[in-house]
């Protein structure tokens, strides 16, 4: 779905990474239009299902056919997802807004014309702040965000000479987020994405699930040299993840700068991500100039929004990635890297806050990160899939801290915990890892390796940096369960270092 | 029996209630009405078992004294209403064998009081039309003829074959819509009453739609109170409908008092056209005179827009329908054309499937909606109806009704006005005023001309209040006396 | 603003409907002939008017999240001149 009105003013004024081509070094400018669906359980306008996967025509009322005399009539709660969605994106709510026809022939369209919303969007401008590796943290203005209808699916692969159509998806509520061209980089594209996706998230208003399409991108790319007015831009449409995104601006952005350096034109143009070539190419079937003629539906009203409404649903929007980023970083002493990783999802932010509830919030934050998302990482697996649960990590971290165990052996612990399951504390004690406290034990074993190593006493003694070698001995010698820092403490007395 | 069909609804319900005659014997009588009245090619369909079915039903509710509002009173319902099961075409060719799975909410609340559908009536195709010559299915025929004279006559559009079904005896009356005068024209031109409600008072849910912030369907019928008694059940708020208001429906008959005095008449001068044949002009002051002795007081008001509204409506009209009719694309219902591939396909089967007056408006509403036109066209049209609806707004400052001409002529001769859009646009120029402000408008037969035509006078109310528009178009019905009924030459 | 027989051709292809050359010329005199009746408009200033949006002095109304429709998809496919397995089929699009 080209959009309604596609952001052509950057806000960005610094230059981004350059590429190098023939006759010098190319800039490329991104901007996105997302189509995230809401999470709802009806239409947008009509009360079939809008839930996904259903047998052909299923999930059909007669509006979504279009059949003659069907009437729009537009979902309260949909209106809400948008409204808060703009909230979340810090953006302007428009409190009257109007549904146009979007008109153009294609038979996933049944009625002939999208009813989508052109020059009065529900959501006007606001911004989404995406940080990058090493620290860099870009603005990137969204233009508008409007609600429209989805269209149904055209199977290609049936029928040897026919195309069969399925309206299922035909209706179901969409968000287009429009943002300005304000990305410099496929890196910076693909984190403004997962930034954008992390807030639907984290507001409930979309599942953000590029797989199943319930969000997709249409990724708009163009090159030009640094300084100069913005080059004449494609659209790439059907990039659904956030590695296509990428590869598809990568790509677009070389052939744009081979054609401009081979003497030849860009054309304005739809293009299609092949995710298995990982190009782009010029999409046939859109080839024909469009004339969408939109205008006001006259089936609908203007929409117009009570300010008490909006404040309401101000009010009750969850904490975002942002402040509770902020909010990390200030109350647990996180650095910006660790605040951004456990934020990125609401469901990893929440198992930190729980593991660092009443513990060493720092401690915590490494265990979570490291050891954690680390293994899930590993085995592919998301926060919620964890055998870990928040308690069981809560409570090796307090092993940790009250010197119970040691940074070494809690690790071990953690393993048993992650593939034979069982609490922590409980796994420590049958298994005695409990580190040794005691210190008539540990000097008998500090003695016992002293009178061993005669020679390199000796050694220690002209060079205090070996004592090292006592303590990795006395460790050994331990099995691991002695406490590190006696352990030092007591050989740099004995050996007089 | 066959007096049971000059009835009117208000008889018919006072016959059925004291057993007079049954709800079978009234709608034996009209099928036999409709099957002898095939030369004016009132219906597309004929339902006449459905009929029996019905009347079978309400003799039983009848018997048991269960009886709902309209129970067992035979009507014809406007082919662009859809009705579950049975064909609605629009007029069109393109909605070849199309069944509806469903029931407008306008024929379900009739159906739901009891009324008898006789079957569907032709139309001009969408409603495109003032002569219903553009309907698929050929013109309809007036049942009024000139004196003297056996030329064919054109019933009004597009509502042609519901006037011209209630004029000739057919059925007691029919449902219509009107988007620039479709109910109050044809109406006029048969003798008959017709009136077109507020915007918002029907549900257009499940009304084929021609253009959507001008159509409203409305009853038609040959009395005044006929049509109070249809539009208590056919209006309604419908939440199907986004533009339906959530307002109660008074009972219109109630407010029928027969008193006005005191009432201010607005005289809108700007109605008074170049070229208005001077028996309208006659009509007009007659109207006049009758409101003024039934204690009505005339007060000078204008409308200083009137002039545009016909061409902003033939923006605004096309524009809206050629977007509704998108839909008729050969994928989902009605007719399909092959073609080499699906674009091909598509405009084979609109090609084919659409007639010439359709494809003339969706071109110009295409037109006036493509890119560097819409301002100029659509959005200057949409600012002339704000300047349109605020005028009627300044004249109800002074005055409670308007009264004014309802057709600039009477029937005129099939094939008379085909070669020319713009003098068959002409016909709505008294009309179309009222969708495009979204006011109620009632045209009342006034008399015959001196060629024995019936003319009609247009009452136009403010928004929502048709009640008033029943009231006073009571008194002038009854003013202008009983028209004679057509020498019903069609019957074989 | 006048229509030739190439924007006839164009509006035609937008609209979908074949038209034959031969009606090219004839629809585009008549197109002509309703554009130059309804720029009278033009003599009207509304540099000042807002367009109408809504013929009723309404807000929207708007329904509840809730499952009221769908499963059946029988009824949906009943008028479709050509389909398959509750599918609605069309000559193969090309993407």
């Amino acid at each position: 779905m080209t959009t309604a009105v596609t952001a052509v003013h950057t806000s960005r004024a610094d230059t981004g990474p350059l590429i190098e081509g023939a006759t010098g070094k190319w800039e490329v400018i991104v901007g996105m239009e997302v189509h995230a669906q809401v999470l709802s359980k009806a239409k947008l306008f009509s009360g079939a299902s809008a839930e996904f996967g259903a047998d052909p025509n299923e999930h059909v009322s007669f509006v979504d056919a279009a059949m003659p005399g069907m009437l729009p009539v537009i979902n309260k709660y949909c209106v809400e997802q948008a409204v808060k969605t703009g909230l979340g994106l810090k953006a302007a709510i428009n409190h009257r807004s109007i549904f146009d026809r979007k008109n153009y022939f294609y038979p996933d369209l049944p009625a002939g014309y999208q009813i989508s919303q052109y020059k009065h969007p529900v959501v006007g401008e606001g911004v989404v702040i995406v940080d990058l590796p090493g620290g860099k943290s870009i603005s990137v203005g969204i233009e508008r965000l409007h609600l429209e209808q989805d269209a149904g699916k055209s199977l290609h692969d049936q029928h040897p000479d026919q195309s069969f159509v399925d309206l299922n998806r035909a209706g179901v509520a969409l968000m287009e987020i429009v943002s300005r061209p304000d990305l410099r980089s496929s890196e910076e594209a693909a984190a403004y994405l997962k930034k954008l996706r992390a807030i639907l998230r984290y507001l409930g208003t979309c599942d953000g699930n590029m797989e199943e399409g319930s969000m997709r991108a249409d990724v708009n790319v163009s090159v030009r040299k640094p300084g100069e007015p913005l080059g004449t831009r494609c659209e790439i449409k059907n990039v659904n993840s956030m590695r296509f995104v990428a590869q598809a601006v990568d790509y677009e952005a070389r052939r744009q700068i081979d054609v401009i350096e081979g003497g030849g034109k860009i054309n304005q143009e739809t293009r299609l991500f092949d995710s298995k070539k990982g190009e782009t190419r010029s999409m046939r079937s859109k080839e024909e100039a469009h004339d969408y003629r939109y205008f006001p539906d006259p089936d609908l009203l203007p929409l117009e929004l009570e300010d008490a409404w909006v404040q309401r649903i101000k009010g009750s929007l969850p904490e975002l990635p942002d402040d509770k980023k902020d909010r990390f970083m200030r109350d647990y002493g996180l650095s910006l890297y660790d605040a951004g990783v456990l934020i990125s999802e609401r469901e990893s932010a929440d198992f930190f806050e729980a593991v660092a509830k009443g513990r060493d919030a720092k401690l915590a934050a490494n265990w979570v990160i490291n050891e954690l998302f680390g293994r899930l990482n590993k085995e592919d697996k998301s926060i919620g899939e964890s055998p870990v649960s928040a308690e069981a990590m809560g409570a090796i971290v307090s092993l940790i801290s009250d010197g119970t165990i040691s940074g070494k052996i809690a690790k071990d612990v953690f393993e048993i915990a992650w593939s034979e399951g069982g609490d922590p504390a409980a796994i420590v004690e049958k298994r005695g890892l409990k580190q040794v406290t005691d210190m008539g034990a540990i000097e008998a074993a500090v003695d016992e390796v002293i009178a061993a190593n005669p020679q390199k006493v000796e050694q220690a003694k002209a060079k205090p940096t070996l004592a090292g070698w006592f303590v990795g001995q006395v460790m050994k010698a331990t099995g691991g369960k002695a406490n590190p820092q006696a352990v030092n403490d007591l050989v740099k007395k004995k050996l007089g270092v | 029996m066959s007096d049971l069909t000059s009835l009117t609804i208000a008889d018919a319900r006072e016959g059925l209630r004291k057993k007079s005659f049954s709800a079978r014997e009234l709608t034996e009588a009209h099928i036999k009405a409709v099957e002898k009245a095939r030369a004016l090619n009132c219906f597309v369909t004929e339902t006449p078992e459905i009929a029996l079915k019905g009347a079978e039903e309400a003799d039983k509710r009848i018997a048991a004294g269960s009886a709902r509002a309209l129970e067992g009173i035979p009507l014809g319902i406007k082919d662009l209403f859809c009705t579950k099961g049975v064909l609605t075409t629009a007029g069109s060719h393109i909605l070849d064998g199309f069944q509806p799975p469903y029931e407008s909410t306008v024929t379900r609340n009739l159906f739901d009081a009891g009324v008898v559908m006789l079957g569907k009536l032709n139309m001009d195709e969408f409603a495109m039309g003032s002569s219903n010559e553009t309907s698929y299915h050929k013109p309809v025929i007036n049942p009024w003829r000139r004196k003297g004279s056996n030329t064919p006559l054109v019933p009004g559009g597009s509502s042609g074959g519901s006037a011209a079904s209630v004029a000739g005896r057919l059925v007691l009356g029919a449902t219509g819509t009107d988007t620039g005068g479709s109910i109050r024209q044809p109406a006029a031109v048969t003798g008959i009453v017709g009136i077109k409600p507020t915007y918002g008072r029907c549900s257009r849910w499940g009304i084929v739609a021609f253009a959507s912030s001008l159509d409203q369907a409305g009853p038609m019928a040959r009395t005044v109170r006929d049509c109070a008694i249809l539009m208590k059940t056919m209006a309604s708020h419908d939440p199907m409908d986004s533009t339906s208001v959530d307002l109660p429906v008074p009972d219109y008959e109630a407010a029928m008092t027969g008193d006005i005095k005191g009432l201010k008449v607005g005289i809108p001068k700007e109605y008074r056209i170049d070229g208005m044949p001077p028996e309208i002009e006659e009509l007009w002051q007659k109207g006049i005179q009758w409101l003024k002795d039934a204690g009505a007081t005339m007060v000078d008001v204008s409308l200083p827009h009137t002039k545009y509204a016909l061409p902003a409506y033939y923006i605004v009209a096309p524009a809206e329908a050629s977007s509704n009719l998108a839909r008729y694309d050969g994928v989902r219902f009605g007719l399909r054309v092959p073609g080499k591939d699906i674009i091909s396909m598509y405009e084979n089967t609109r090609a084919a499937g659409f007639g010439r007056e359709v494809q003339r408006r969706v071109l110009i509403g295409t037109y006036v909606l493509s890119a560097g036109y819409y301002d100029a066209y659509y959005l200057k049209a949409q600012k002339l109806r704000t300047l349109i609806a605020r005028d009627f707004e300044d004249a109800y400052k002074k005055c409670d009704v308007l009264l004014t001409p309802a057709t600039p002529g009477p029937a005129f001769g099939i094939a008379e006005k085909t070669d020319d859009p713009i003098a068959m646009y002409l016909n709505d120029v008294f009309t179309v005023t009222v969708n495009l402000a979204g006011l109620p408008g009632i045209s009342v037969p006034a008399g015959l001309n001196r060629e024995g035509l019936p003319l009609g006078l247009q009452l136009i109310g403010k928004a929502f209040d048709e009640a008033t528009l029943f009231r006073v178009g009571e008194v002038l019905e009854k003013a202008a006396g009983p028209l004679p009924r057509p020498t019903p030459w069609w019957e074989v | 603003m006048s229509v030739d027989k190439n924007t006839v051709k164009r509006v035609a292809r937008l609209a979908r409907i074949a038209l034959p050359e031969e009606r090219l010329a004839p629809m585009a005199d008549e197109l002509n002939a309703i554009l130059k009746w309804v720029e009278q408009l033009n003599e009207v200033d509304t540099s000042k008017v807002e367009p109408m949006t809504s013929v009723v002095k309404v807000s929207l109304k708007m329904r509840d999240d809730v499952v009221t429709d769908g499963e059946r998809a029988g009824d949906v496919v009943k008028n479709a001149p050509l389909g398959e397995d509750n599918y609605f089929a069309v000559p193969k699009v090309v993407e």
